[in-house]
């Protein structure tokens, strides 16, 4: 489009380019990054501060916010059993559905890494659920399979889980477990980058493969490892849709599915508090912010990088 | 590739070789046995969904076969016909339009911001990096009620607006770190060539980086339809006219007003919800997993 007038442009430049000004190449960088700029100012940095300023409010975004000072926080703290009762469901399911997760991503991981035949197609087939498994439609599924006469019940006679408080929750995490498939195709990715001779010296130690399982692939895989728990765990904070299509949004039976984010949605824009579902959203991010920073601490005793070995 | 990799025996070097190959077939036949059974159990709610999508409503609950005595397409053709008087076609038009605005968007404002990290020299570069590196582990609702009170104030709750202009502003830090890890890998000879034709950030960015980058613009695309579609949470909070609806929310709609004989119709609109996320996968799967396995090895 712009080709016509190539020629006039790089006369002008040729002879500018040596001399050109750094802020004028800046400028150039500004323009690239406006779009961003907006972005991050007026629906990240400012949308932090307002819902700051709101958890200290009584607000249901008709009347003008009205200054409750701690007040939101003292009472989900100290009177709102229901707050308790999401808060524990979450750390519950983040404890459950995590690891296990992770555990069945690695082991599935280790055994495609040296397969030869039909790799691709399996790396392929067990990522599928990781994409469909976000979606409504499958949380129905969920929903019917571990109801009253689904299959689980058939097959296991446990009963209806999601309608039994405590297995209920299992029921969601399973749902998580099933989308082991994303972070699979992140550890084979890191299997594949350790070097084949370390496993064949190893060999020629005499090294068991449990050793060399220990000794190789923990540490030579340990940033990718930490790079999957701490996403995983990040994500896992925010369940939302199996939550609320396994109980239709109520949380039920007995709040045992009363995810942290449902019962924010529930006190914003069911109940209209937006005010204390600001303070829960702050309480929110930083509790993520503090396991992450835990994460990132232990990191350091356990994560090995390869290239930073001098640092 | 094609050479014995290493013999997974758990015997050192000591044993003879003569004897290892029976094993070794043994141990490939288990893990193919072990790997396909596990699949057969992963993919079976997906079976079970395409089943039931095609079960007389007498068959949904009381059998536990998973294939119907006959196939019942009137559920589809009920399907067809909607929630609410709003017809599938509309419900797929909706979630066509937010998902292909999500997509032009991120593509566009993401790839822009990313060529500025990963190429240009700014002021601020480390920290504004680490800023947009942070904000992928913010969570959403940290930002969520005063996003939809300035939505709300410019009058665009119940619109598609919310659901789209933000992508147009790469707030999605996960596809500008995406792209940025593969402008990264292009060779610089290329850029500093055009510049010395000439060429000016922006050329050079449009005519030489972009079309170099085209793998990466391809994965954000393809993740970007598949979390919109999927998408439900912004979707319930953002719309409620039942002709703005999207798939997702209509079929949540479906859960709460229809008993259990209309199982048929709803499994049957699950399926219609989820074929364009099946196609796209069968479609990309090469982009999608070389996307998300990009995404953890580097950096």
């Amino acid at each position: 489009m712009t080709t016509t007038d190539l020629p006039a442009g790089r006369a002008r430049t040729r002879t500018a380019s040596s001399k050109r000004p750094k802020r004028q190449r800046e400028g150039a960088a500004w323009v690239f990054l406006s779009p961003w700029v907006l972005g991050a100012a007026v629906l990240t940095l400012l949308p932090m501060a307002v819902s700051l300023y709101l958890s200290f409010t009584d607000y249901d975004l008709f009347n003008a916010p009205h200054w409750v000072g701690l007040r939101n926080y003292t009472q989900m703290f100290t009177e709102d059993p229901r707050y308790w009762r999401s808060v524990g469901t979450t750390l519950t399911y983040v404890v459950i559905a995590v690891p296990l997760q992770l555990g069945l991503a690695l082991v599935v991981a280790l055994a495609l890494k040296n397969m030869k035949r039909g790799k691709g197609f399996y790396r392929s087939a067990f990522y599928a659920p990781s994409l469909l498994g976000a979606s409504m439609s499958v949380a129905l599924v969920w929903r019917a399979i571990f109801n009253d006469g689904g299959t689980v019940d058939h097959l296991l006679g446990t009963g209806g889980w999601v309608n039994r408080p405590g297995w209920a929750l299992l029921a969601v995490a399973l749902l998580t477990v099933w989308q082991f498939g994303a972070p699979m195709v992140i550890f084979l990715a890191g299997l594949q980058q350790i070097p084949g001779e370390l496993y064949e010296a190893a060999q020629v130690d005499g090294a068991s493969r449990w050793r060399q399982f220990l000794s190789i692939t923990v540490p030579m895989l340990s940033p990718v490892i930490f790079f999957n728990l701490v996403l995983q765990t990040i994500q896992a904070f925010q369940v939302f849709t199996p939550a609320f299509a396994v109980s239709a949004g109520k949380g039920g039976p007995a709040d045992s599915t009363l995810f942290y984010t449902l019962y924010l949605y529930d006190r914003g824009f069911v109940a209209s508090h937006m005010g204390y579902a600001s303070a829960m959203a702050w309480v929110l991010l930083l509790v993520i912010g503090a396991v992450t920073a835990v994460l990132f601490r232990t990191s350091r005793s356990w994560v090995f990088y390869a290239s930073e070995g001098d640092r | 590739m094609t050479t014995q990799t290493r013999t997974p025996t758990r015997t050192p070097v000591s044993t003879s070789t003569a004897g290892a190959r029976e094993p070794i077939a043994w141990r490939r036949f288990a893990l193919h046995a072990g790997c396909l059974a596990a699949l057969l159990v992963m993919l079976y709610p997906l079976a079970w969904l395409l089943a039931t999508s095609l079960k007389p409503a007498n068959e949904v609950i009381a059998s536990l076969n998973l294939l119907p005595s006959h196939l019942e397409w009137s559920n589809y053709t009920t399907a067809l016909d909607g929630v609410n008087d709003v017809s599938v076609w509309r419900l797929l038009g909706n979630s066509l339009l937010i998902a292909g605005g999500a997509v032009l968007g991120n593509v566009l404002s993401c790839s822009l911001a990313a060529y500025a990290f990963a190429r240009l020299r700014f002021r601020f570069r480390g920290p504004l990096f680490a800023f947009m590196i942070a904000t992928i582990m913010l969570p959403h609702h940290a930002v969520l009620i005063p996003q939809y009170i300035i939505f709300n104030k410019l009058g665009m709750v119940n619109t598609y607006w919310p659901l789209i202009l933000p992508k147009f502003l790469a707030t999605e830090a996960f596809f500008v770190f995406l792209i940025v890890q593969f402008m990264r890998g292009l060779p610089r000879e290329l850029e500093e060539a055009a510049r010395i034709d000439g060429c000016g950030p922006f050329r050079s960015f449009f005519l030489v980086v972009l079309p170099l980058t085209r793998p990466a613009l391809i994965t954000t695309a393809i993740f970007t339809f598949i979390w919109t579609w999927n998408d439900f949470f912004t979707q319930l909070i953002y719309l409620f006219s039942p002709e703005k609806f999207t798939l997702t929310l209509a079929l949540r709609s479906f859960v709460d007003a229809s008993s259990q004989s209309a199982f048929g119709p709803m499994f049957a609109m699950s399926v219609i919800a989820l074929l364009p996320i099946v196609l796209f996968f069968l479609a990309f799967q090469r982009f999608l997993v070389e996307g998300m396995a990009n995404s953890g090895i580097k950096g």
